[in-house]
């Protein structure tokens, strides 16, 4: 009992699917205690968000005529830059005719903390699966929900501001009612550019890491309903 | 008219350029006007290259008296870029901004013309390598190297003791050497002497110059020859690598009416030149200290700018000094190309007044000299007995051969500038296997690779001196005429014609994938390291140095920062040094000033140009951006006001509205904001 708490997740991780569906920790009889497979899958799932360290989450195309190999941008969870090292230049050159304001990754302040949100993030999973308490797993499920909803938000609203806050008096094309954001998701067209935005990589691990966690609770839950049914069946 | 005596593969291309036209009632009737249909209809989907598709080779075409090389795409036939080497080019300000200039400089002082005549790319074990090409100009002997990752001359050496550097600028299978012989021989050292004592007095020479480092391009020894007139080279590889070939002419040292008094002898020479031989006998100390002056120009690396030095002497090897380095191999009449199979094996002449073109036989030669089959001896160099020699000759090959090329399939193709044809033979059985009408007067052939180890034997380019009714007529001067041949079947095919800057000598081709990776978008800002260099908008500015004035500006989408200049004096000489600050490909820029006495100036993307103005009164003067770059692109100026100095207006150097508002956006606000 007390090994498997220790050693358990890398125990179990190792241990095939289908052999673990049975397994289920002496404790779980209390309630309080995650099934192994939810810890693994807790445990990968943190592992995955590792990986946002290291590649790009959100990628922003721009194509036009004169643009056919376009100029892109990558955004990171703790940069913005240009697909080449000259891109992100060239958009803040081009957006002056139109008196958008300079992209500054500098400037924008959840570049800054975002990679200590997703370290938490790690290590809460990580510390859930170890300790293998339920609702610590509820509480690490509830949270990756808000900083990625909330994530999400925030891209979105800088997206906004950045299209819409034009300064009409210095630009050098006004053209009244036309606003520059770019899309969340799929494809926009602004004036001459096409812009095509989506997830990239990292994005897509954030988004398995949290399927892996909603199953690993949705197991969780279940064998913890199955059990009780036991106590009070058999 | 003229489609009967054309044959039917150009028929094809008539009936094509009529149908197009929509002029049917030109297109013949009948039989051969549907087959020549057909094979108009094939030779137009070979050369098609769809909008936006790209070609298969990069061909490098000298461009003649118009001193540059012209870069284009094949099977197209499209015109990329004309290179500027050695005439000055108002296009981009090449030889008159102070960048470039010193790339002109000679012993002769700034030389802004020459005929650019030979084109050669460096070579890596005997085959095409796509680092340089090089090219000669022949009437102020000079050999210029052109980087292969910018398109851009890059290095000129001016050759000393030469008249004309004809046979040039031909590589070793390793580019360690390139070489120049003289076109004309002239007492060397030159010196005033009656005409008539050519005999006595003329002079030839052959220059090796050391090639393989770029920048440090320089005279590695020079072989003091008879007062012949050396035509073409090439370089032995494979089993002959070590030696190299020379054609000659006017043997018989005539001094006037060559045409006739150089036409006598039944036989002239190719000259065949041990060079490993060379380094031996310069390491034994048989080399000469001789003198002679001459100009080395490169762009330097780091600032871009090009630079002069004058050096002076030689190391003269005399045949008579240092035996087994020179051999004669007679030749008949005249020869123009001496080209050496992909094998190495065979010495092909275009002897151009012979009835046959003569191939020699590297092995034969190894043993006639062995053997000492010479018929006499000339100033120290054994003339080998022509049947010692000789492998075969091609009979009846036509009229005129001139230069031969080769498909790496066992095929030569020669150039029959008389008859103006190509015709195909067979090396070792020396028979002609095809022939095909060119317009007109053919002088050099090129196949991509074709005078390498590894030809790439698809295409055939026809380099023609006369084009006359080949286009639409231009008056009495058009443009000189290419054709592009198919040679991948039995059969040579035409495909297209295109028309030429200035004469095309020579050309060479490589596989676009060979180029196309490596060339370069934009210089990186960071890396320029001109002196003069602005990075940034608020980093341009105006300074007096007595009667000098230096103004640093940026050029960017859509403005120059600064933009209005004060101070400037009567009686000052300006410098405006322009920064494209731009970094994206293809982006340039452009700079004029109102009544400069100069060229305006092209700015690539992160490089520095200057250019020098000298006002000539007192007044306001526009400048603007002549490379319409955007769309405020005509909103691009600025002015400069040039006072009297009796008024001492004070230097100032504004920097405008529009920039002012863009240096409001930049990042600090931004960042509050958030
Ligand atoms: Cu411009």
């Amino acid at each position: 009992m007390a090994t498997q708490m220790g050693t358990g997740y890398l125990e179990t991780a190792s241990v095939p699917v289908p052999a673990m569906l049975g397994t289920v920790a002496a404790r779980d009889l209390t309630g309080s205690l995650m099934p192994n497979l939810s810890r693994a899958l807790t445990v990968i799932a943190s592992l995955l968000l590792v990986g946002l360290f290291f590649v790009p989450m959100w990628r922003v195309q721009l194509v036009a005529p004169q643009y056919p190999e376009g100029l892109g941008m990558r955004i990171g969870v703790s940069y913005v830059a240009g697909a080449t090292p000259t891109d992100l230049a060239n958009i803040n050159g081009l957006n002056h005719y139109v008196g958008m304001k300079h992209i500054t990754p500098d400037a924008i302040p959840e570049l800054h903390y975002m990679p200590w949100v997703v370290g938490g993030l790690i290590l809460f999973g990580l510390l859930a699966a170890l300790v293998g308490n339920r609702k610590l797993l509820i509480g690490w499920v509830g949270s990756f929900l808000v900083v990625g909803v909330a994530g999400l938000v925030d891209f979105w609203r800088w997206e906004y501001d950045y299209g819409h806050n034009i300064d009409y008096a210095h630009a050098i094309i006004k053209i009244p009612g036309m606003n520059y954001q770019p899309p969340l998701m799929g494809v926009k067209q602004l004036l001459n550019f096409t812009a095509v935005s989506w997830p990239d990589i990292g994005a897509w691990l954030a988004f398995a890491a949290f399927g892996l966690g909603v199953i690993a609770l949705a197991f969780a839950l279940r064998v913890r309903a199955a059990k009780s049914s036991n106590i009070l069946g058999f | 008219m003229r489609i009967a005596t054309i044959g039917r593969f150009s028929l094809g291309i008539f009936v094509a350029g009529a149908l197009g036209l929509g002029a049917s009632a030109c297109a013949p009737t009948g039989k051969s006007s549907s087959a020549a249909g057909l094979l108009a209809g094939d030779a137009a989907t070979r050369t098609y290259v769809p909008p936006g598709s790209y070609d298969e080779y990069y061909a490098f075409l000298s461009g003649g008296f118009s001193g540059q090389v012209t870069v284009y795409g094949l099977p197209s036939g499209r015109l990329f870029k004309q290179i500027p080497v050695f005439s000055q080019f108002p296009q981009t300000g090449y030889g008159y901004d102070e960048d470039s200039k010193a790339m002109l400089n000679t012993t002769f002082g700034f030389v802004p013309w020459d005929d650019a005549h030979h084109t050669e790319m460096s070579l890596t074990n005997g085959v095409p390598d796509g680092r340089w090409l090089f090219i000669n100009g022949n009437n102020t002997p000079r050999i210029a190297r052109i980087d292969l990752k910018r398109f851009e001359t890059e290095e000129i050496l001016q050759i000393p003791n030469a008249a004309g550097g004809h046979a040039s600028p031909f590589a070793t299978p390793d580019t360690k050497y390139v070489v120049s012989a003289t076109r004309f021989s002239v007492p060397i050292p030159q010196k005033d002497v009656p005409i008539d004592s050519y005999k006595q007095n003329f002079k030839g020479t052959i220059t090796f110059v050391k090639a393989d480092v770029p920048g440090k391009m320089d005279v590695a020894f020079q072989i003091m020859m008879p007062g012949y007139d050396y035509d073409l080279g090439h370089a032995g590889k494979g089993p002959s690598d070590g030696w190299f070939f020379f054609t000659t002419y006017n043997s018989e040292e005539a001094n006037t009416k060559l045409e006739v008094n150089a036409s006598q002898a039944d036989k002239d020479y190719i000259a065949a030149i041990n060079y490993k031989r060379a380094e031996e006998c310069i390491a034994a100390g048989k080399g000469k200290k001789f003198g002679g002056s001459y100009v080395h120009n490169y762009v330097d690396p780091a600032t871009r700018i090009a630079k002069s030095e004058t050096k002076t002497g030689v190391t003269m090897l005399y045949p008579a000094d240092c035996d087994g380095l020179v051999y004669y191999l007679p030749t008949p009449k005249s020869p123009h190309g001496v080209d050496i199979d992909p094998t190495g094996e065979y010495i092909v002449a275009g002897g151009k007044l012979a009835t046959v073109i003569p191939v020699h036989s590297y092995t034969k030669m190894i043993k006639a000299i062995a053997d000492k089959q010479f018929e006499k001896t000339i100033d120290g160099i054994p003339v080998i007995k022509y049947d010692a020699v000789i492998a075969g000759e091609v009979k009846n090959p036509g009229l005129g051969p001139l230069h031969t090329e080769f498909d790496g399939k066992g095929n030569a193709y020669t150039s029959m500038f008389i008859s103006s044809e190509v015709v195909k033979w067979k090396l070792g059985t020396w028979e002609v296997l095809d022939r095909i009408p060119v317009y007109y007067s053919v002088g050099h052939i090129m196949i991509p690779g074709g005078d390498s180890k590894k030809p790439w034997g698809k295409y055939l380019v026809a380099l023609d001196k006369i084009a006359k009714d080949r286009y639409l007529p231009t008056g009495p001067e058009g443009s000189r005429s290419a054709q592009l041949i198919d040679i991948s079947g039995d059969k040579m095919k035409m495909l297209l014609d295109f028309p030429t800057m200035g004469e095309p000598h020579y050309a060479q081709a490589v596989p676009a994938s060979l180029l196309q990776p490596g060339s370069l978008k934009f210089q990186k800002l960071a890396d320029n390291k001109n002196p003069n260099v602005t990075t940034s908008e608020a980093g341009g500015g105006i300074t007096r140095t007595g009667k000098r004035v230096d103004v640093k500006m940026i050029a960017i989408r859509s403005h120059f920062a600064p933009d209005n200049l004060e101070g400037v004096e009567l009686g000052d000489t300006v410098y405006f040094h322009v920064t494209n600050i731009e970094q994206d490909w293809n982006i340039a820029h452009g700079f004029a000033v109102f009544g400069s006495n100069n060229s305006g100036i092209t700015l690539p993307p992160g490089e520095t140009r200057t250019v020098r103005w000298v006002p000539q009164a007192t007044g306001i003067y526009p400048f603007y951006c002549t490379d319409f770059c955007s769309a405020l692109h005509q909103e691009m100026q600025g002015y400069v006001r040039v006072s009297s100095p009796a008024l001492h207006v004070p230097l100032s150097a504004n920097v405008s509205k529009v920039s002012q508002t863009q240096l409001g956006r930049l990042p600090a606000k931004h960042g509050e904001k958030q």
